[in-house]
C-alpha cells in the first residue's frame, strides 16, 4: 500500500480538547442521522426540534426524561467504574436482570412489612445479585486468565433466559398470561418524590451512585489504584497494588450498580419482575461511559444526553413519523464518531516526508 | 397412555429442522472465524445479522428475488463490515467498544429501514415466498436419510460450502497462512511485508458479508418476513461458537449443527405440546461456550493478537 501519510502520537491533548470531542462526536452524529430523517421525508431540524422540546420543554417530557436517566445513570456508572481499571464489563445488561430478579424475591415474598424496612432490602439484594453475577467473571479472568469480554457477554444471556424460565414457570404470575411475576408488596413500591409525574426514588439513588463514583475517582487513593492497573497490571503489581483483588473489587462494584438498575425499574417502574426490564440499557450504558470519557461527571452528562435522545425520540415519532429506532442509531452513530474524535486528541495524521 | 412423542418421524423431523437452524449460525460463525484469525473479535455480528435480515427482506419483497436479496444483504453486511474496519483496524479503537457500537447501528438501522421499507398491515408485515427446497434425483427419495439431507432450499449447501472452502483458505492456501500470521503475531507479519490493516480490512468485510447473509437466511428463507431483533442473540451464539469450534470451520460445523440441534429439538418438543423449560436448552450454548473458554484458557488456542489494536508506531 502507497502510505503517503503517517499517524503520530500527539503530546497529551489540553483538557478543552478532550471536554469538546464528545460533544463535536454528538453533533457528528446528529448531522449523520439527519440523512436518515431526511430519508423518512421529514425536515431534520424539524425532526430535531421535537425531539429536544419534547424531552425537556414539558413537564411531562422533562420528567419522562429523567425517568429514563436512572437507569442509565446506573449502567453507565458501573460500566464506567469497570473500564477505569479496564476490567471490559460487557454484562451490565445481565447484571442489570441480576439485581431486578434478587429484589423480586424479596419484594414478592415480604406482603406486610413496612417500606423502611423492605425498599432498603430490595437495594441491597439487588446490589449482591448484580455484583455476584459480575464476580464470577472476575474470578475467572484473575485466577483462570479467562478473558471476561466474552463471559460477560454471554452472562447476559445466561441471566435473560434463566429470567425468563423464572417468570414463565416458578415465578409466574398466577393472575396474568404475561411473563412476569407476581406484583411486588404495595409497601415495596417506591415512592413518587414529585407528585403527577413517575420520578421515583431511584433517580436519586442513581446519582447518589454517581457521587460515589466521583469520590473512588478524584478523592481516594483506591481510584488511583484502579487507574493504575488500568493502565499497566504488571506494572502495579510491582508497585505493591493487589491486582486481583482490585479486579475482584471493582467486578463486584460494577455489577452491584448495574443490579441496582434492575431494582429501580422493578421498584420505581414496573412493579412485577419482566424479561423486557431493560431495553438494551445495559449496553446503552456502555455508550455513555465512553461518551462521559469515564468521568463521573462526564458519565452523568452522557446519560442525560441519551435520556433525552430516547425519551425524545418517541416525541419526534408521534409528531412527525420517523420511526423512533433512530435513537439506537444516534446512540450507536455517537460511539462511532467518539471513537474516531478520541483517535484525534491522541494521535494526528501527518503528511510524509519524501 | 397417550401416543409416544419420540417417534422415527418425529426424529427425522429434529434432524432436518437441525439443518435448517444451523445455516445462520454456520455462515455467521465462519464470518467471525475469519475477523478472530485476523485479530479482530468482532462484537458487530449480531447488528451485522440483524442488517442482513432486514436489507434481505426488503430487497426480496421489492424486486421480488430472494437472491436479489440474499446479495443485497451480503453487500450491507460489507459495509457494516467496512465501518467495523475502519474504527478497530484504522482508529485503533477497543475492539468489543467499537463492536457493541457496530451492534447498536445495526440494530437501530434494521428497524428503522424496515419501518419505512414497507406498508404494515395492522402491524404484520407482509411475507415473501421463500426458496424451494431442493429435489435432487433419487437422493432425496431415499428413505430416513433423504428428507434429512437432501430435502433442503439451497443456501443449506450454500452453507455447507462455505465451510469447506474457508477451511481449504485457512489451512491449504497462502492468504489462509497470512491471516493467521496476522492474528497471530501482527509485528512480525508486518516486517514479513504483509500489510496487517489490508488483510484485517478484508476479513471484517468478509465476515459482514457472511454474517449478514445468514441473518438473510432468517427473514427470507425461515419466517419469510422480517421482526425487529429476530436474530435474538444468534449473532452472540457465534462468538460463543467460534470458541467452542476452536477458530476451526470444520469443529465449527460440528458445532453449530449441534447447538442448531439443541433448538430444533427444544421447538419441536413444544410444537408437539411436551411442557419443557424450554430457556434452560437455549442457555446451553453460552453456559457450553464459558466452560470452553476456561478448556481454551489452559491451552491458548485463541489467535494471540486478538482485542489488541494493532499500531505500527508504538
Amino acid at each position: 500500500m502507497d502510505l503517503r501519510f503517517r499517524v503520530e502520537k500527539r503530546p497529551p491533548a489540553p483538557m478543552w480538547l478532550k471536554v469538546t470531542a464528545p460533544v463535536i462526536s454528538v453533533v457528528a452524529a446528529l448531522a449523520i442521522c439527519s440523512a436518515l430523517i431526511l430519508q423518512a421525508g421529514v425536515n431534520p431540524l424539524y425532526g430535531y426540534y421535537h425531539l429536544f422540546v419534547g424531552a425537556l420543554g414539558s413537564t411531562l417530557g422533562l420528567s419522562e426524561t429523567f425517568v429514563r436517566f436512572s437507569p442509565l445513570l446506573f449502567t453507565g456508572v458501573a460500566v464506567a467504574l469497570a473500564f477505569t481499571a479496564k476490567f471490559w464489563n460487557i454484562g451490565a445488561e445481565g447484571q442489570l436482570y441480576a439485581g431486578g430478579l434478587a429484589a423480586t424475591f424479596f419484594g414478592v415474598s415480604f406482603i406486610g412489612a413496612p417500606s423502611a424496612l423492605i425498599i432498603p432490602l430490595m437495594f441491597v439484594s439487588g446490589f449482591l445479585g448484580g455484583a455476584l453475577w459480575a464476580v464470577i467473571p472476575a474470578l475467572l479472568k484473575t485466577k483462570l486468565k479467562v478473558d471476561e469480554v466474552v463471559t460477560t457477554l454471554m452472562g447476559n444471556w445466561i441471566m435473560w433466559y434463566f429470567t425468563s424460565y423464572l417468570l414463565t414457570g416458578p415465578w409466574k404470575n398466577p393472575v396474568t398470561v404475561w411473563p412476569e411475576s407476581a406484583a411486588i408488596a404495595p409497601t415495596a413500591e417506591f415512592p413518587i418524590l414529585v407528585p403527577g409525574t413517575r420520578i421515583h426514588l431511584g433517580i436519586p439513588v442513581a446519582l447518589f451512585c454517581a457521587f460515589i463514583y466521583f469520590l473512588i475517582h478524584a478523592r481516594s487513593s483506591w481510584g488511583y489504584e484502579l487507574k493504575a492497573i488500568g493502565a499497566n497490571p504488571k506494572a502495579s503489581n510491582l508497585m505493591g497494588i493487589n491486582v486481583t483483588r482490585g479486579l475482584v473489587t471493582v467486578a463486584i462494584l460494577s455489577g452491584g450498580i448495574a443490579g441496582l438498575a434492575g431494582v429501580s425499574e422493578l421498584g420505581g417502574i414496573h412493579h412485577h419482575m419482566k424479561t423486557d426490564l431493560s431495553f438494551g440499557f445495559g449496553y446503552t450504558g456502555i455508550v455513555i461511559a465512553m461518551l462521559g470519557g469515564l468521568h463521573p461527571i462526564g458519565v452523568t452528562a452522557a446519560a442525560f444526553f441519551m435520556s433525552v435522545i430516547s425519551t425524545g425520540s418517541q416525541v419526534m415519532y408521534r409528531v412527525t413519523g420517523v420511526p423512533y429506532p433512530i435513537s439506537e442509531i444516534i446512540q450507536g452513530m455517537t460511539l462511532a464518531c467518539l471513537l474516531l474524535g478520541v483517535f484525534f486528541t491522541e494521535y494526528r495524521i501527518r503528511r510524509k516526508k519524501e | 397412555m397417550s401416543e409416544p412423542v419420540i417417534t422415527l418421524a418425529f426424529a427425522v423431523s429434529v434432524l432436518a429442522m437441525t439443518f435448517r437452524m444451523a445455516v445462520p449460525l454456520i455462515f455467521g460463525t465462519v464470518g467471525e472465524a475469519f475477523a478472530e484469525r485476523s485479530g479482530v473479535l468482532n462484537l458487530g455480528i449480531e447488528g451485522m445479522m440483524l442488517v442482513g435480515a432486514s436489507v434481505g427482506y426488503l430487497v426480496s419483497y421489492h424486486v421480488g428475488d430472494n437472491w436479489a436479496g440474499v446479495a443485497a444483504a451480503a453487500l450491507a453486511g460489507a459495509a457494516m463490515g467496512l465501518l467495523m474496519a475502519f474504527l478497530t483496524v484504522s482508529l485503533g479503537a477497543q475492539q468489543h467498544v467499537a463492536g457493541i457500537g457496530t451492534t447498536i447501528v445495526g440494530s437501530g438501522l434494521s428497524f428503522y429501514i424496515f419501518r419505512l421499507g414497507v406498508p404494515l398491515v395492522s402491524g404484520i408485515p407482509p411475507t415473501v415466498t421463500s426458496f424451494p427446497e431442493l429435489n435432487i434425483p433419487l437422493l432425496t427419495d431415499i428413505p430416513i436419510l433423504g428428507p434429512i439431507f437432501f430435502h433442503h432450499q439451497a443456501l443449506v449447501y450454500v452453507a455447507l460450502a462455505v465451510v469447506v472452502i474457508s477451511a481449504f483458505i485457512f489451512y491449504r492456501t497462502r492468504f489462509g497462512l497470512i491471516i493467521r500470521a496476522v492474528g497471530e503475531n501482527p509485528r512480525a507479519a508486518d516486517t514479513a511485508g504483509i500489510d496487517v490493516f489490508r488483510v484485517r480490512y478484508v476479513c471484517l468485510i468478509l465476515a459482514g458479508a457472511l454474517t449478514a447473509v445468514g441473518g438473510s437466511w432468517l427473514s427470507i428463507a425461515q419466517s419469510r418476513f422480517f421482526l425487529p431483533n429476530m436474530t435474538y442473540g444468534r449473532g452472540w451464539i457465534c462468538i460463543a461458537l467460534v470458541v467452542f469450534g476452536y477458530w476451526s470451520p470444520l469443529r465449527i460445523l460440528g458445532g453449530a449443527l449441534l447447538f442448531g440441534g439443541i433448538d430444533a429439538l427444544q421447538l419441536s418438543l413444544q410444537a408437539v405440546g411436551v411442557e419443557i423449560p424450554y430457556q434452560l436448552f437455549l442457555m446451553l450454548p453460552y453456559v457450553v461456550t464459558i466452560l470452553a473458554l476456561i478448556a481454551v484458557s489452559r491451552r491458548a488456542k485463541a489467535p494471540a493478537a486478538l482485542l489488541k489494536p494493532y499500531r505500527r508506531e508504538e
